[in-house]
């Protein structure tokens, strides 16, 4: 299922997507975080986070590096953080059952006795490293990767990397999380890619496997740009070895299960997950305060002031069979929107006759029975569920909701509908709107026009909150920052080299013209109707000033990394700025630097993630992480850089 | 009077997005191969901006179109003699580098390199020569504005004191998109250029084409036009240009271009004119007139006198219906708020714009201007694009027919704004640009709301003329001349019923003195 910023049928899909009809809970991760560490990013952080605190605060972020803030939101259930500690769960629960002990208690025991620890702590043990990763069809490195460079020495251990950056001084280091002399570089032992093209991310992977297009495979998409489900269908079957994605994943874990048989078999999994949004969790650490376990404020009690430890029984060589069936909990426990259940009854036994039977359970043995069960057990797309999630709702306000969706009682969409035309999407409590045949998807438009209270603490839209961390930060009410003062901290980033122009320019990436996040726009077509490669937008008045013309080879710098692309000069630009849409790949028309004689990089080559320690905070009503919904963004964007003309003919 | 039909297009500047999808989806279909990787029949400049070629708009240089020459019409390349002259060469031809250099990557280095120090990546390479090739320039370079610094004062609309005007800084700035393809006009001396007789306009749609068998090479058509919008296939060594889809227009669909608008800016439609008066309607002593003269050509779909001589004239009765429903008729003719592109080069070209309202209407719309026409109108001679940047664009530099259409379009949302918020429009507004006010709701749903059925009205083609339907029984899509179907190419093929077969492209010309028409109807 593809999907722009919105999957409109969620609940269907993330049932399937995170197999929550076989296992739960699944474990998910804030993205930031995580290569905040993995890439080592946290150990060049030369601000600490009270540096933003305001003077009248109450010194809850004193003396802490952002790191330890991190590490204190992955022991307290705040964020998910994966790998959780530093040895791995499997073992945990064997320890447990040899001590005769619930593995829960095991591992809270052993947190006390401080003989384990959180992966968070430590991040740059070997035993804490991410050692796997496989992307599906997202372009981390050609695109995404803020501090691309990092990432280049940290995980993959590329040797030219262009990093020039300082390290944290001995009195700006983290005081919790462990700091070792020398930062691992090649963190990753095993880096695939599916994808469809040769691109930044495919270059550097161990194993590229070749994906179907959108023309080639069966697919559902959606996004919050209109109000339709969408179907993709095979206009013509995968060229050479090209699977589709569904394909893909099935094969793999069909020769996983195999291997499995000799090598896991069934184990006790220990899931250790944070307080979630949606649920009773966010009451868990009331009152807005800041209690930490580790130091003896209060006891570790998983789920209340720790993450939840959930025991999880694998059957790792019943992976493929599970891949291929719809699995009971799909109806037991149903699926969860915004904290609704949504259960499926007679949607069970409808999938069982459209897709057959394995085992007893409807198949997915095809990507189309995928499409098929998104789309049923998701209110967005079957209307009975719809007015079922109303219904749960009615009970838990005591107002009436049912009618928002019964003028669509009735409908039920399913792929084959969405393969004659695209089907606009149905009421449901999924989502806040109230879309009808009369009216359009508006968010909130239930809370407002029903009174179904807003999901934060009060039940309304709150702009007060009145939780410590903000207080420290003068931010319990909204409130102006100004932009980092990023030079202040770092110091000028011109090169100093003798007889050169150069210039120091604030950094934005904004979203591509013809492509958002990491999806690619530079095929033939697309470069041939611009200027055939990467370039950076400059003021023509800054450009006068170190003598750059429209079109000339620049080089954009600072101790993150550095960029080689053409100028484009305009007066459209104000200046002060360097403009650089994002998701401009590195592997098409990029020279080398003549400051680091390194490859060119990419837009997110000058960047590097710079977690906001107030986004960390979790377990506290409406900040309560949700998966992709709440979590702290890389704020990679506030961010300077010098500017100054390539000398030369520039050198591939 | 002698009553034709062409299908015509109007572009909405005020909703065009730039994207190129329009450009894409052409050159996806069109001209994605040998010999064609320069051409872009649909392409979309920034404005201000020097375009695609480089200064196309620049007749000085590229002697496009017609002048009048001792109350003559001839063409600005000169006449027959000075053809003949040139024919081996041909001075106002534009070379590679007006255009660009077509390129590609060297992709097969992203699969193929070895270990290396540094990442690989794909470098660009000419089409042409297949050698490495250092950038300068491509069919959309100015993209947003990019290097108008430099280039934009190069825009030929910048002139007659509008050059004074425009400030290319930062608080000044403004910028619209001008999506452009083939004219198809009334007058086109594309046509009248090429010494073969290759080119012609068909009667029954007015689709202007280029007949590949008959083509010598000769180009004179691509100096001769001076929208620039025919183009030379080095490979086949013939003329090719846009062709209004014509398959999908016989088939009642839009142009691919149009199809795939997403700003829906696009509307095809029929539009009625009389033959016998195109000649005199180009000759126009003024240019200024050339605008009131063209619109003068077209024939109110609505006369009964019209629609009995076009009934004489073998145009048939869907047609007429459809011109009635024209989408281009009502914003051209009735609504006056579609003006031609550059009607100074007397081609009397077919593609009209509705010039871009948005980038003002801040000012427009700012406080106090609410919908007192006393109010918004003055504003509008101060918008950010000055009123004869777009007069030199669209007007043959008449201020006026671009200030009545900007006026009409303000006061169409000032109008609106007021229904949508529940309030009575004043009447006066409407009555301040000189419409009803159910005119103005008229000109508002086609703007605004019209949905692809009337946005695109476009009759089929009889499949009966040109040829008898029973000469085509039997025949399959495989029948081209040694093709599978080996029933032998249709224009072979013999109607048993002795109508004559399909006359091929060239033969049967009616005799215009500027334009040769290939008429089917006529031909038997
Ligand atoms: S715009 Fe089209 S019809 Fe007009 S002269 Fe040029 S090629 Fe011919
Ligand atoms: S597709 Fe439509 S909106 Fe997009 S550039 Fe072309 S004409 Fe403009």
């Amino acid at each position: 299922m593809s999907a722009q910023e919105k999957v409109r049928p969620i609940s269907g899909w993330s049932t399937l997507a995170f197999a929550l009809d076989w296992n739960r809970p699944p474990r998910q991760q804030a993205t930031s975080p995580f290569w905040f560490l993995a890439s080592d990013q946290f150990r060049f952080q030369r601000t600490r986070a009270d540096v933003y605190s305001t003077p009248l605060g109450n010194g809850a972020l004193r003396g802490m590096h952002v790191a330890d803030c991190n590490a204190l939101a992955a022991r307290l259930g705040w964020m998910p953080s994966y790998p959780t500690f530093d040895r791995n769960p499997l073992d945990l629960t064997r320890e447990a059952a040899e001590a005769g002990m619930e593995a829960p208690a095991y591992v809270v025991e052993r947190l006390k006795a401080q003989e384990l620890r959180f992966a968070a702590e430590d991040p740059d043990a070997p035993e804490n490293f991410p050692r796997v990763l496989t992307l599906w069809r997202a372009n981390l490195l050609g695109s995404s990767s803020k501090g691309h460079e990092y990432f280049l020495r940290h995980v993959l251990g590329v040797e030219d990397a262009a990093v020039r950056n300082v390290e944290a001084e001995p009195d700006q280091r983290p005081t919790d999380v462990v700091w070792h002399d020398e930062a691992p570089t090649g963190k990753f032992d095993l880096f695939t890619t599916i994808d469809f093209r040769m691109n930044g991310s495919a270059l550097y992977s161990d194993v590229v496997l070749p994906a179907a297009t959108w023309y080639e495979k069966y697919d559902l998409s959606s996004t919050d740009l209109h109000p339709f489900v969408h179907s993709f269908n095979q206009a013509v079957p995968p060229p050479w070895e090209a699977k589709t994605d569904f394909d893909i994943f099935g094969r793999v874990a069909e020769r996983f299960s195999e291997l499995a048989v000799e090598h896991l078999g069934t184990r006790t999994d220990l899931v250790a997950a944070p307080l979630l949004h949606d649920t009773p969790d966010e009451l868990a650490q009331p009152f807005g305060e800041v209690r930490d376990w580790k130091r003896g404020e209060c006891e570790p009690v998983p789920g209340k002031t720790m993450p939840k430890l959930v025991p999880v029984e694998r059957d790792y060589t019943a992976v493929y069979r599970k891949w291929r069936a719809l699995g009971p909990l799909a109806e037991q426990l149903g699926s969860s929107a915004k904290g609704i259940p949504l259960k499926p009854t007679v949607e069970i036994d409808q999938l069982r006759a459209a897709n057959g039977e394995i085992d007893g359970r409807p198949a997915l043995t095809r990507d189309v029975h995928m499409c098929e069960a998104i789309l049923a057990l998701s209110g967005v797309t079957n209307g009975r569920l719809a007015v079922e999630g109303f219904k749960g709702l009615e009970q838990r306000t005591g107002t009436r909701l049912a009618d928002i969706a019964e003028e669509h009682a009735d409908v039920r969409i399913t792929f084959g509908d969405t393969q004659v035309q695209p089907r606009k999407v149905l009421a449901s409590p999924e989502w806040s709107g109230m879309e009808s045949r009369e009216r359009r998807y508006n968010p909130f438009t239930i809370n407002v026009e029903r009174n179904v209270p807003f999901r934060t603490l009060t039940g309304r839209q709150q702009l007060y909150v009145e939780h410590a961390w903000m207080l420290e930060y003068g931010e319990a009410l909204p409130t102006y920052r100004p932009p980092l003062n990023v030079l202040g901290v770092v110091g000028t980033q011109l090169s100093g080299e003798e007889g050169r122009k150069e210039l120091h320019v604030r950094w934005l990436s904004p979203h591509n013209k013809w492509s958002i996040h990491s999806e690619f726009q530079d095929n033939l077509h697309m470069l041939t109707l611009f200027r055939g490669g990467p370039v950076v937008w400059l003021s023509d008045v800054d450009a006068r000033e170190i003598e750059i013309a429209d079109n000339d080879w620049c080089e954009v710098f600072n101790r993150n990394g550095v960029i080689v692309a053409r100028a484009v000069v305009s007066h459209r630009i104000p200046p002060g700025i360097g403009l650089m849409y994002h998701s401009q790949d590195r592997h098409v028309n990029v020279p080398l630097s003549e400051i680091t004689e390194t490859r060119g990089g990419t837009d997110n080559s000058v960047t590097r993630i710079s977690l906001k320690p107030t986004h960390l905070i979790g377990g506290y009503a409406q900040l309560s992480y949700g998966f992709n919904y709440y979590g702290p963004t890389g704020t990679q964007r506030d961010e300077m850089v010098a500017v100054r003309k390539l000398l030369g003919k520039p050198v591939y | 009077m002698q009553v034709r039909a062409q299908i015509a297009m109007v572009m909405n500047l005020d909703k065009c997005i730039g994207c190129h999808t329009c450009s894409v989806t052409c050159k996806n279909v069109w001209t994605n191969r040998r010999g064609t990787e320069y051409m872009w029949f649909n392409d979309v400049e920034t404005k201000p901006g020097v375009g695609y070629p480089k200064q196309w708009e620049n007749q000085e240089r590229w002697k496009g179109g017609w002048e009048l020459k001792g109350g003559k019409l001839r063409l600005k390349a000169g006449g027959r003699l000075r053809k003949f002259a040139t024919l081996f060469f041909n001075p106002e031809l534009p070379t590679l580098d007006d255009y660009y250099e077509p390129w590609t990557y060297d992709y097969e280095t992203l699969t193929t390199a070895p270990t290396s120090k540094h990442q690989p990546v794909a470098q660009p390479e000419s089409q042409v020569t297949g050698r490495p090739l250092d950038l300068q320039w491509g069919p959309n370079w100015e993209d947003d504005l990019a290097g108008a610094p430099e280039h934009a004062r190069l825009d030929p609309n910048l002139r007659d004191g509008v050059e004074e005007q425009v400030r290319l800084e930062y608080e000044k700035a403004f910028m619209f998109y001008l999506p452009r393809i083939c004219e198809h006009c009334l007058n086109p001396s594309c046509v009248a250029s090429c010494p073969s007789g290759a080119m012609y306009k068909r009667v029954e749609d007015g689709i202007v084409l280029v007949d590949q068998e008959q083509c010598r090479s000769w180009r004179m058509c691509v100096s001769g036009c001076p929208y620039k919008k025919v183009y030379f296939n080095w490979s086949t060594g013939k003329a090719e240009k846009c062709t209004l889809c014509y398959p999908r227009i016989e088939a009642g669909q839009p142009t691919i271009c149009s199809e795939t608008c997403v700003g829906k800016i696009r509307y095809l439609g029929v539009v009625l004119y009389d033959a016998d008066r195109v000649q005199e309607a180009a000759s126009v002593a003024d240019e200024k007139d050339l605008l009131p003269a063209q619109l003068s050509l077209f024939l109110d779909p609505d006369d009964p006198e019209v629609r009995e001589q076009a009934r004489r004239d073998g145009i048939a009765e869907d047609w007429l219906d459809a011109a009635r429903r024209s989408p281009v008729y009502a914003l051209a003719v009735k609504h006056r708020v579609a003006l031609p592109l550059h009607p100074e080069y007397r081609t009397l070209p077919m593609v009209w714009y509705v010039p871009p309202l948005s980038p003002v209407m801040s000012l427009v719309e700012g406080p106090g201007s609410e919908a007192d026409p006393d109010d918004v109108f003055p504003a509008i001679d101060e918008l950010r694009i000055p009123i004869e940047y777009l007069a030199n664009m669209l007007t043959a530099g008449d201020p006026e027919p671009v200030r009545v259409s900007l006026r009409r379009l303000a006061a169409m949302r000032g109008w609106t704004r007021e229904k949508n918020l529940g309030v009575d429009p004043d009447p006066a507004l409407a009555a301040a640009v000189g419409m009803e006010p159910r005119e103005i709701d008229a000109m508002f749903r086609l703007l605004a709301v019209a949905k692809y059925d009337e946005r695109y009205v476009i009759p089929q083609t009889h499949g009966e003329i040109g040829l008898s339907p029973y000469a085509r029984q039997g025949a399959c899509g495989l029948d081209f001349e040694g093709g599978p179907g080996s029933c032998g190419a249709l224009e072979k093929a013999k109607d048993p019923f002795g109508a004559e077969p399909l006359a091929a492209p060239g033969d049967g010309r009616g005799g215009g003195s500027n334009v040769a028409f290939l008429d089917f109807r006529k031909a038997t």
